[in-house]
């Protein structure tokens, strides 16, 4: 317990359920919210984390279980009533509207019907005082990821909660956006606001919050004090076993390596309002060694790789090569046969179709490159597409619940694991992996990075754009940052360090950067 | 001089269905719902403004029954798709089609029966006003009303707090809900409000424009409606323009058939939609305007999950 607080509950949650179908997505789960305190819920995902907050937002009806404000019981029966009782949500996935300004965003859920010019300067001048500084006039569609969330810690703000829910705050914003955050979070608690901090990183909860509740499919496992705690302890409670650490074996010759995938002054004018072009962007990837690609998310990363993969073909056909010879106007298809392999960011409807079986799926990546294996005079040969789907689901550890189940059937995780073994299991040359962990749990996300780092070794060249930076720095050899559709030089991971790529990320110069750190 | 202004006025009598359905139908559309109904909408006010008219004698009463038959049959689409999520392009596709079927049954009574017309404006001394008398204060009342129906609309969707809502909800029904905005209220509102629109534009029709019950009187109306909306990119001031234009080719290609003018009279019929189409690709040339008043959930069934 943390001296921050009173001991009395500003919220208590009593033998919360909620059940979808036959999955109990909350379980009894109990809860208490002291306050002026930051609460940290932590799980993995799936754990019921976000089923639980929407129900203490309104969203979301229980099946069973008490919520007490202050003590006394209520029923929150939509957002309408949580915002009445003073409970302020910051959702993960933003509830923006891009075609809106700030400012009519602000007006949208604040009920009091003051004009908008008045909200506009009200939360101005309060975006200032808490040093996030916010123009009401800008369109939401032209904002970066950080801006859009000033707009949602803002608009929440102005509704004096006393309560406020941050579902994964941090997922999308640089180190140095974080930092500012939390100052934002401490200050709110001086205040006497009750924070309850939703994230799975666990050094971010070490360092802010005061308690914690850890969920495991759906159950409430265990209330520690983060801050006594070490970052393994916290995973193994939230996992409930040890997660295998990833080795990365120290790449050998990768000098003299031959670059199979080079870009060289990629450069794409936007195609809509709020993409973003790129800009000369040049990079090679030689054999034997994994280049990360780190960025806030919706700096040119999505564009990019759609100009790598042939989803979007270039004018100059040098602009990206491929095992030395020019690929750019080669459809995806035609890559592929080049070697490559390549793993989208949306699982669902990009990377794989989601009503259609895995074998299915596999057959639809992989009819080109494998048409001998998988086709024989126009007919699709099933027997050796399913044991091939099967060789896949065993060596990636998929877990289903049919032999063949549809791909929309399978957990997120589960389901990028087969996206990832489909590729993997072709020994492409060249593979590049979009978000490869992307809301995938600890073991699996191990599981899939370490693949990557061994499919390198073998003689590969792979690249791998994230936005989480842990990630980066455990499998990559070198880090090149993204920012506004333009790629820096990569760095090597021996000279790279949070700081360094947290400011590339945040936009400053490679040279600034050096300097601001020698004066530092 | 007298023949320009006759002109002019059968300019705007052509026009004011059309801007009224497409009116309505854009703050359909604004709501992220897409009735492809108009047409059934508009063939039912129509023969509900004659039917009223014809048994009352009351102009006024037939354009009253007109806005409320297409409201009701608007009722119809709003509980398939919004109450039951069917699908909006299916769902309104066969409102179509059951309006124009069901119209023509009502109707088999009222063919060849004189109608009722609703009377011009006639303000003595004003209306006499040579040149712009006629055309400012003479014209049937649904003129001042389709003018008037498109400025209110302007204004709410664009200045009130209500008209925000309503449009926020066209961007993202999820965000929406997400902040306790009741959406399928909402969308509930802004369908019957189109269906109004769509009968009244229908009662114009027959109780204004050929005060008489013809079977598939509406000719397509709605169908052009529907196009304007999207090509105006929901903006009402284009929505206005989009339906004068198509109203001023239209008369003009008449004429111009009646003259004798050497050139295939098919040619003549398509210059409206063509004229139409041009202008209004030509005014909508802004990319990012565009998308930024193109409704971003138009069409997609919402289901809240609770």
């Amino acid at each position: 317990m943390s001296a921050n607080h009173d001991g009395a509950n500003l919220l208590e949650v009593r033998g919360l359920t909620k059940i979808f179908g036959t999955l109990t997505a909350c379980n009894h789960v109990d809860l208490n919210i002291a306050k002026g305190e930051i609460h940290a819920l932590l799980g993995e995902n799936g754990a019921g984390k976000s089923t639980l907050v929407k129900m203490l937002f309104g969203s979301l009806e229980p099946n069973s279980g008490e919520i007490f404000w202050d003590g006394k019981p209520v029923k929150i029966t939509s957002p309408g009533v949580a915002k009445k009782l003073g409970i302020g949500m910051v959702f993960q996935h933003f509830s923006l509207f891009e075609a809106l300004t700030a400012a009519e965003n602000i007006a949208l859920s604040l009920n009091d019907g003051s004009p908008i010019g008045t909200i506009a300067a009200k939360a101005r001048a309060l975006s200032y005082s808490y040093g996030l500084p916010l123009d009401p006039e800008s369109l939401v569609g032209d904002l970066s990821v950080g801006e859009r969330q000033r707009i949602e810690i803002i608009r929440c703000l102005l509704q004096t909660p006393q309560l406020i829910i941050l579902d994964e705050p941090t997922s999308v914003l640089t180190p140095q956006e974080a930092d500012k955050l939390f100052e934002t979070l401490e200050r709110l608690r001086a205040e006497g606001k009750s924070i309850l901090y939703i994230s799975h990183r666990l050094e971010e909860v070490k360092r802010i919050c005061d308690r914690a509740t850890v969920l495991r499919h759906g159950k409430v496992v265990g209330h520690c004090n983060p801050r006594q705690e070490t970052a393994a302890s916290l995973a193994r409670m939230m996992v409930g076993n040890e997660v295998k650490a990833v080795v990365r074996a120290p790449a050998e010759g990768i000098e003299t390596a031959p670059a199979l995938l080079e870009i060289r002054g990629l450069t794409r004018k936007p195609a809509t309002p709020f993409a973003i072009p790129l800009k000369n962007i040049s990079l090679a990837v030689r054999a034997g060694e994994v280049i990360g690609i780190a960025g806030v998310a919706g700096n040119g990363q999505g564009e990019f790789f759609e100009s790598v993969s042939g989803e979007v073909l270039q004018q100059d056909a040098g602009s990206v090569r491929i095992r030395g010879k020019d690929a750019g106007a080669l459809s995806i298809t035609g890559r592929r046969l080049m070697g490559a392999a390549f793993v989208p960011e949306e699982r669902l409807g990009h990377g794989a179709a989601p009503r259609m079986k895995l074998s299915e799926n596999l057959l639809l990546s992989r009819h080109a490159t494998d048409g001998k294996a998988f086709v024989s005079g126009g007919m699709v040969k099933n027997a050796s597409v399913y044991s091939a789907a099967q060789r896949i689901i065993t060596a990636m550890d998929v877990r289903k619940s049919a032999p063949d189940p549809e791909a929309a059937a399978l957990s997120g995780g589960n389901l990028q694991k087969f996206i990832v073994g489909r590729e993997l299991d072709r020994r492409p040359s060249v593979m590049v992996v979009n978000q490869p962990t992307w809301g995938v749990d600890a073991g699996a996300a191990a599981h899939i990075r370490q693949a990557l780092i061994e499919l390198a070794r073998s003689g590969s060249a792979v690249l791998v754009i994230s936005q989480d930076l842990d990630e980066l720095f455990e499998l990559s050899d070198a880090i090149a940052v993204m920012h506004n559709g333009e790629l820096s030089q990569p760095l090597p991971i021996a000279e790279a360090t949070f700081e360094k790529i947290g400011l590339l990320m945040g936009g400053a110069e490679p040279g600034h950067a050096e300097h601001r750190m020698e004066v530092a | 001089m007298d023949i320009t202004i006759n002109i002019l006025l059968t300019i705007a009598t052509a026009a004011t269905p059309l801007l009224i359905a497409a009116i309505g139908e854009l703050v359909v559309e604004r709501s992220g719902v897409l009735n492809l109904g108009v047409e059934g909408m508009m063939i039912m006010g129509a023969v509900g403004g004659f039917g009223a008219g014809y048994l009352t004698g009351s102009p006024w009463i037939g354009l009253l029954a007109a806005i409320v038959v297409g409201a009701l049959f608007s009722l119809l689409f709003a509980v398939m798709t919004l109450s039951l999520a069917t699908n909006q392009v299916a769902t309104g596709l066969s409102l179509t089609l059951l309006g124009l079927g069901l119209s023509g049954m009502i109707g088999t009574s009222f063919v060849g029966q004189p109608g009722v017309r609703l009377p011009n404006l006639d303000i003595p001394v004003l209306t006499d006003i040579p040149v712009v008398g006629k055309l400012i204060f003479g014209q049937d009342p649904v003129f001042y009303i389709s003018i008037a129906l498109t400025a209110a609309v302007m204004w709410f969707l664009f200045k009130t707090r209500t008209g925000l809502t309503l449009r926020s909800i066209g961007d993202s029904h999820t965000s929406a809900h997400a902040l306790g905005i009741k959406v399928i209220r909402y969308r509930y509102l802004a369908v019957i409000f189109g269906g109004a629109c769509a009968g009244l534009a229908g009662g114009h029709l027959s109780l204004v424009y050929t005060p008489q019950w013809v079977e598939n009187m509406s000719a397509g109306r709605g169908w052009i409606a529907l196009a304007l909306v999207v090509f105006a990119s929901w903006r009402p001031w284009r929505v206005l323009a989009g339906a004068y234009i198509f109203g001023a080719v239209w008369i003009g290609q008449l004429h111009a058939q009646a003259f004798g003018i050497p050139v295939p009279s098919q040619f003549l019929s398509s210059l409206p939609y063509l004229a139409t189409v041009v202008v209004l690709v030509l005014i909508s040339r802004n990319k990012r305007l565009t998308m930024m008043n193109t409704p971003a959930s138009l069409g997609q069934p919402f289901v809240p999950d609770r």
